[in-house]
Order: structure tokens, then sequence, then C-alpha cells
């Protein structure tokens, strides 16, 4: 176990091990994103209340859970980071906020422009809606956190405290908001009796979600490799390999 | 043990009240944003009534994150925060010492000036003791919740307007109880259910919020 942690925690390796994979989960992403796309959009079946805009929950629900996949990876890391020291840990944890601001966002985004046709509004104050709304807020929290402590390690300590603070925080905010909202909301708009999803539904929108999964990969694969080599720029494998690409 | 925490309070409240006037400022605060919204929401006694509690609520909430950050601040400029730690008594009591000093200076001053203030938004009679019972249960958990904020951010030049970033989404919880108690009680409606969660949340926080203090500020430090 610890040696695999020496083994995959050194940033040289780490580095290589990134640059050799990430063509690979990438190209998985690209196939599984024009396989899932093409059979949520075109080939799975109109929903019979709904009509053809429930489609956009393929990339809705894929979105929202990635939004909170993604934090609870920075908490891991960040668990890691401060027992463990890892510089790894760190890169990952720094490199995935970003990504998972935005996957909020867009679930954000897609719901409202779905609800606008559906609930005839863009915005209601739901329990979901606004406990995702205060989870945007989180992540933009943590980025700020990074960006005003010059220190990089520093930073990446400091952010592992606040993503493990938020974590605990994310259940209490979620029930407190579910609870507060039934009881201000009369008639509820969310509760669509919709029928238990088809096959033909849920096979794509499996396939999206393993595709956003895989691009996450790649994506922080590809951005903690920036950071570990703006970290170890003074490092001589750092060094060999600048000298080595000529640039 | 018990010393070390007597002193670190003890320290702290001189340090609070020889700065007579810096105590006023988070109270002073809070009434001016309360003054501000019959102002801006027309005098009306029904609408006031209405939203009273959640005005009370988000003002607190605003007045004692924006004293939050003296919390820390002059004791790590002078580095005498450096030394509480460098001691060999546990961190998160002399911090949790330290929240309980900051929390008797500018928490406890806006639960006492805030039935003035439920008068002023025409709040029922009623629903004062509600009103009181949430601000002692919630101020003292924003206090324990903001004081990992300001152990963060508290080795940086500009850290105010990142500290609210930082400690306000966390604050949802706390807001959403105590503003529905009030309205609870306004409307004649059961309270302890809100009341209670309000103390689990204060529980929650008393236990963990000094170790999360205790561990930012030896990241902040260094």
């Amino acid at each position: 176990m610890f040696h695999w942690i020496h083994k995959y925690g050194s940033p040289k390796y780490f580095y290589h091990f990134s640059r050799r994979w990430t063509p690979w989960i990438g190209g998985l992403t690209a196939l599984l994103l024009v396989v899932g796309l093409y059979w949520g959009l075109v080939v799975a079946p109109a929903d019979y209340q709904q009509g053809d805009s429930y489609r956009i929950m393929f990339v809705h629900v894929p979105a929202a859970w990635m939004s909170m996949f993604v934090y609870m990876a920075m908490a891991v890391s960040g668990v890691i980071v401060l027992v463990w020291r890892m510089k790894v840990a760190e890169a990952f944890m720094r490199a995935s906020a970003p990504l998972g601001a935005s996957f909020t966002f867009l679930a954000l985004v897609t719901g409202s422009l779905w609800g606008k046709p559906m609930w005839g509004t863009y915005w209601v104050w739901d329990a979901r809606l606004t406990s995702e709304l205060i989870l945007l807020f989180l992540y933009l929290g943590f980025i700020a956190l990074q960006s005003a402590v010059e220190d990089r390690r520093t930073a990446a300590r400091a952010g592992a405290v606040l993503a493990l603070v938020g974590v605990v925080n994310i259940p209490i905010i979620h029930y407190s908001v579910e609870w507060w909202s039934t009881l201000h909301q009369g008639a509820t708009v969310t509760k669509i009796d919709a029928p238990s999803i088809t096959l033909d539904m849920l096979l794509p929108l499996l396939i999206m979600a393993v595709a956003f999964t895989t691009y996450f990969v790649t994506v922080a694969l590809m951005r903690a490799r920036v950071e570990i080599l703006e970290a170890e720029a003074n490092s001589n494998w750092a060094r060999e390999l600048a000298d080595k690409t000529g640039d | 043990m018990r010393h070390a925490f007597a002193a670190v309070l003890r320290r702290d409240l001189t340090l609070a009240l020889r700065h007579r006037s810096e105590l006023a400022n988070p109270l002073v605060f809070f009434i001016v944003v309360v003054t501000l919204f019959p102002l801006a929401l027309g005098p009306e006694k029904d609408i006031l009534m209405r939203v009273a509690p959640g005005i009370i609520w988000v003002a607190a909430l605003l007045a004692a994150t924006l004293s939050m950050d003296r919390m820390f601040r002059m004791d790590f400029e002078d580095g005498s925060l450096e030394q509480l730690l460098l001691t060999h008594h546990p961190p998160s009591l002399l911090v949790l010492a330290k929240i309980v000093a900051h929390w008797l200076v500018t928490g406890l001053p806006l639960i006492l000036v805030s039935p003035l203030l439920a008068l002023l938004l025409h709040l029922p009679l009623k629903a004062l003791p509600t009103l009181l019972a949430s601000l002692a249960l919630g101020t003292p958990v924003m206090s324990l919740v903001g004081a990992i904020g300001v152990a963060l951010t508290v080795g940086l030049r500009r850290g105010g307007m990142l500290l609210t970033l930082l400690v306000l989404p966390l604050y949802v919880p706390v807001l959403i109880f105590a503003a529905g108690a009030v309205d609870n009680a306004t409307a004649e409606l059961p309270v302890a259910g809100q009341l209670y969660f309000l103390a689990a949340l204060l529980v929650l926080a008393l236990t963990l919020a000094p170790i999360a203090t205790a561990a930012s500020l030896r990241i902040s430090l260094g």
C-alpha cells in the first residue's frame, strides 16, 4: 500500500503516467460522448409528456452528478493532502475545483433552460436548485482562496481544510434547504409524476454519465500535469524535460 | 488547562474593553442596516411585519461576518498568536477561548439590541422570545464557523472580502432555521423543531470548529 503511494505519489512518475494515459482516456471520452449524444438526442424516443425538451436531461443529469462527485473527489484528496502531504493530491485537488464549478454551472444553466418550457419559469427556489447554487458558491470560495494564497503548498492545505468543512456542511445545507422549501412552497412544481425511466432513455443517460466522468478524469489529469510542472519547475526532472522538448 | 482557557478569555476581553469604540461598530452597523429596509420597502406595517425575521437575521449575519476579521488579525500581526500556539496547551482549547471572547463582545450585544429592532419592524411581541432564543443559539454557531474562515485568511493582506465569500454559504442552515423559527412564532406555530435544529448545529460546531480552526491557524502560520 505504502509502496504504491510512494510510486504514484511522486510528481515525476505521475507526470509520465498522466501523459501516457491522457490520450487513451480522452479518446474513450470522445467515443462515449458521440455514442451517448447520438443515442440520447436522436435515437431515444420522445417523452409522452415533455416531448423533445426532456433531452436536455442527457447533459443536465450527468453534470449535476459530476458537480457532487468532483466535490467528493476534492475532499478525499484534501484528506490525503492533510495526512500524507502528497504533492500529486494537491495538484489534483487544485485542478479539480474549476472543473467542478463548471459542472455545477452547467447543471444550473441546463436546468433553468429546461425549466422555462416545463415550469414556465427559469428559476424556482426549489430545494435542489438552491443547494446546487450554494454548492457553486462553495466552489467559488475554494477557487478564490486558491488564488489569494500565494504559496502553492499553503494554499493547497488551506483548500483541503475548506473542502473538508464544505463536505461536512453539504448534507446539512442540503437537508435544511429541503426542509425550508417544503415549509414555504405550497403545490410543488417539481413532482411531475414521471413514468419510471425506460431502458431506451436510461442507457444513453448512463453512457453520458460515464463520458462526463472520463472527461473529468482527462481534463483533471491534464490540469494536474500543468500544476505539477509549475510547482516542480526547479527540480531536475522538470528541467530535463524542458531541455528535451526545447521549450 | 482550565487555567489556560480562562487566561486567554480574560486577556481577549480586557483587550476588547480597552478599544471601546471598536466594540460599538458592529452594533451600529446592525442597527443601520435594519433601518435601511423600511426606507427601501416603505413603512407599511404589514410588509415590515412579514419580512422582519428575515431582515433582522440577515443583518445579524452581515454584522457578525464583518466583525469576524478582528478575531485573530491583531494577534497574528503582533506575533502573539504564534506564541499561543507554541504553548503546551491544546490549540483547539485556546482557539475556543478566543472564539468565546469574540462572541461575548460581538454576538451578545446583537442579542441585547435586537428587541429594539423587533419593535421598529413591528414584530409581534409574542415572537420576541423566539427571536432571542434563535439569536442566542445561532450567533455562537456563526462565530464558531466564521473562525475557520478567519483562520484560513488571516495571513492574507486583504482577507476581508474573501472571508465573506468563504463563510456566508456555510451560514445558510443557521439562517434557514433561525428565520424560520421566528417566522413560525409570528404565525403562532410551534417553533421547537427549528430551535432543536439550531441547538444541534451549535453542538456540532462547538465540537468540530475549534479543531478545524486550530488546524487552519497552523497552516496560515506556516
